[in-house]
């Protein structure tokens, strides 16, 4: 068995609505090797964002884990206290949010900001302060020196999530958790983020998880994929075979519909007909199968299990078993 | 300023007839109405009181013949105190109570300081000013009752200053915890809070550091427009805790018909008003990089 920095089991999340028990997670396994990079792909509403929450345990209020574990460097941060779980936040595990403009404080300057998060080091200032230089001039901030006396509503888009990275990354985290990074920026700036984020995961030899509905980037990025769907995983594999051979009938149409893939004059984009079930109500069987064109009669009546489509590529679906 | 002449002058009564009694003879009420300017058409009068003002002159006492400016500075550190303690107390309870039911929020805790604030709040002030003068000045004998205290002993004012104070900040403590509760949740809801928590600083850092500045403004400006209702609350807490001031000099001046020194006590109120605003946009500009840069 690989050497694996992140270990999801069986981890089921629910939200608790006026309509019910939402289940926006069901019982999801995923690893992440140490240094690698791990893109999670899948329309919004799919369960990537519930994902990262549970996995730095920000959760809303009335959301709830029956079942599952989420293993960190050997341990199950589902178990820890809070404050364990505080001192794991920022220094082994860290994040970078989707909305640039508004993850950083708007009313304490960048190098407080920075100087803060430093907090458990009893160094003195001069030194946090050089620390926070030295990681803007990695990220690429022109002028850093001046550039911590700045607010973030002076920063551009694409500075404030430089700036970001750079906080994410100071402290030498093993794991980075890149939730949409480049969602809100520009096309010309997202290509500049991406290799960024990869310069600096070769440098500082961290493992990244990706979570993208953008699925040029992750082919761009990652080296193993995981589709998601409707709170579930529906395949997963390296990027090379995600991209070339998609197995799960969702994985193909989702391929299709990529803007990128289209050479021919279209009138209308394509799409994938049919909507996301709703997951307060649940039926049992394959989750896909209402908007599956090739479902048989087993996928009403059986949950698909995972089956090795080739190597080190799985996939969930009837239609591929051995 | 032009209103606020027209409306003393609609009162009905002759201040030369109030202020020299039944017995007056009819040759007194003129001279006293030629001294008082009354004699001149209204518009006149205005002129004269505007023109006065720009001089840094706001006309004599008829009473006592003194400057109403000597007057009205005379009591005006009565009231500021009286007012700046009173807020000052309300901000010392009222933020960090709102904090802690924000923190707090839907359990008992924060029903309890919900129901207890709006209790506050719905409290006037002069009937909080009669009750606590009864229980804590006549039963208790905790605080004095009357008075402001000897003039140089400072425990002594600061022991009147207590009850008065009570009385007028209650409300606001009230007011605050809600008006920082309900901003606290806003903000705590904001994506930069969730990025602190994921750098796991503390929860103390994160709350009184990071939330608190922004989640503080809009109690800053509310407090600066406040100044007017804090004033008039302090009208009818002097009058009540016999309390030297702004207040009860203007309840005085009025009840004689003495003209000059409720202008010039109402004039000062209102600048009093402008500063607070002002002083209360300064505060949040200086919290607030965004609004500094708009100014």
């Amino acid at each position: 068995m690989s050497d694996n920095i992140l270990k999801i089991r069986d981890l089921s999340v629910n939200y608790q609505t006026d309509r019910g028990k939402l289940k926006a997670l069901r019982n999801i396994d995923l690893d992440i090797s140490r240094g690698s990079i791990v893109g999670v792909v899948g329309e919004s509403g799919c369960g990537k964002s519930t994902l990262i929450t549970s996995i730095i345990r920000q959760l809303d209020a009335n959301a709830d884990i029956p079942n599952g574990s989420i293993e960190f460097e050997k341990q199950d941060l589902l178990k820890l206290s809070l404050d364990k779980m505080r001192n794991i936040s920022g220094t082994q595990l860290s994040i970078v949010f989707q909305d640039p403009m508004s993850t950083l404080n708007p009313v304490l300057s960048i190098g407080r900001q920075m100087i803060d998060i430093q907090y458990r080091d009893k160094t003195s200032k001069k030194i946090k302060k050089q620390r926070s230089i030295d990681m803007l001039n990695k990220v690429g901030i022109p002028d850093p020196q001046s550039q911590l006396k700045q607010y973030p509503h002076e920063l551009s888009g694409g500075m404030q999530q430089r700036v970001s990275i750079a906080m994410a990354l100071q402290a030498g985290p093993s794991l980075l958790i890149a939730d949409e990074p480049t969602t809100a920026l520009d096309a010309t700036l997202e290509v500049q983020i991406l290799k960024l984020l990869k310069e600096l995961q070769v440098e500082m030899g961290c493992s990244i998880l990706f979570v993208s509905h953008h699925l040029g980037v992750i082919a761009e990025l990652c080296d193993h994929v995981i589709v998601m769907y409707a709170g579930e995983i529906v395949e997963q594999g390296s990027t090379y075979e995600i991209f070339n051979n998609p197995a799960h009938p969702y994985t193909v149409k989702l391929l299709e519909c990529d803007p990128a893939s289209i050479s021919k004059k279209q009138r209308l984009l394509p799409s994938i007909p049919g909507e996301i079930p709703d997951l307060t109500n649940l039926s049992g069987g394959c989750i896909f199968k209402n908007r599956c064109d090739q479902s048989i009669d087993r996928c009403d009546k059986q949950t698909p299990k995972w089956n090795e489509f080739s190597n080190n590529h799985y996939v969930s679906c009837h239609l591929i078993e051995s | 300023m032009t209103l606020m002449f027209f409306m003393i002058h609609l009162v009905p009564g002759d201040p030369a007839r109030i202020m020299l009694g039944p017995r007056a003879t009819p040759e007194m009420i003129a001279d006293i109405s030629m001294r008082m300017g009354l004699d001149q058409p209204l518009v006149i009068q205005l002129m004269k009181f505007l023109g006065n003002i720009l001089k840094g002159d706001l006309g004599v006492d008829v009473l006592s013949s003194r400057p109403v400016t000597e007057i009205v500075f005379g009591q005006l550190p009565y009231t500021l105190w009286l007012i700046f303690s009173a807020i000052f107390g309300a901000m010392l309870i009222g933020i960090p109570l709102g904090c802690y039911s924000a923190l707090h929020r839907n359990t008992f805790a924060d029903r309890v300081t919900g129901v207890i604030s709006v209790a506050c709040i719905t409290a006037p002030s002069f009937v909080v000013a009669l009750y606590s003068l009864l229980i804590f000045a006549v039963t208790l004998k905790w605080f004095p009752a009357i008075g402001a205290g000897e003039k140089g002993d400072f425990f002594d004012q600061a022991t009147h200053l207590v009850l008065p104070a009570f009385a007028i900040g209650i409300s606001w403590v009230g007011y605050l915890s809600r008006l920082v509760r309900a901003s606290m949740l806003e903000v705590l809801g904001e994506n930069h809070i969730r990025t602190a928590r994921a750098y796991g600083l503390t929860e103390f850092t994160i709350v009184y550091r990071y939330a608190l500045k922004i989640a503080i403004l809009p109690t800053v400006t509310v407090i600066g427009v406040g100044m007017g209702f804090l004033i008039s609350a302090a009208v009818l807490t002097e009058v009540v805790f016999a309390r030297p001031g702004l207040g009860k000099l203007i309840i005085e001046s009025i009840t004689t018909r003495n003209y000059p020194v409720v202008m010039g006590s109402v004039f000062i109120s209102t600048g009093l008003f402008v500063i607070s605003t002002t002083i209360s946009d300064l505060v949040n500009a200086s919290l607030d990089p965004r609004i500094r840069d708009n100014l």
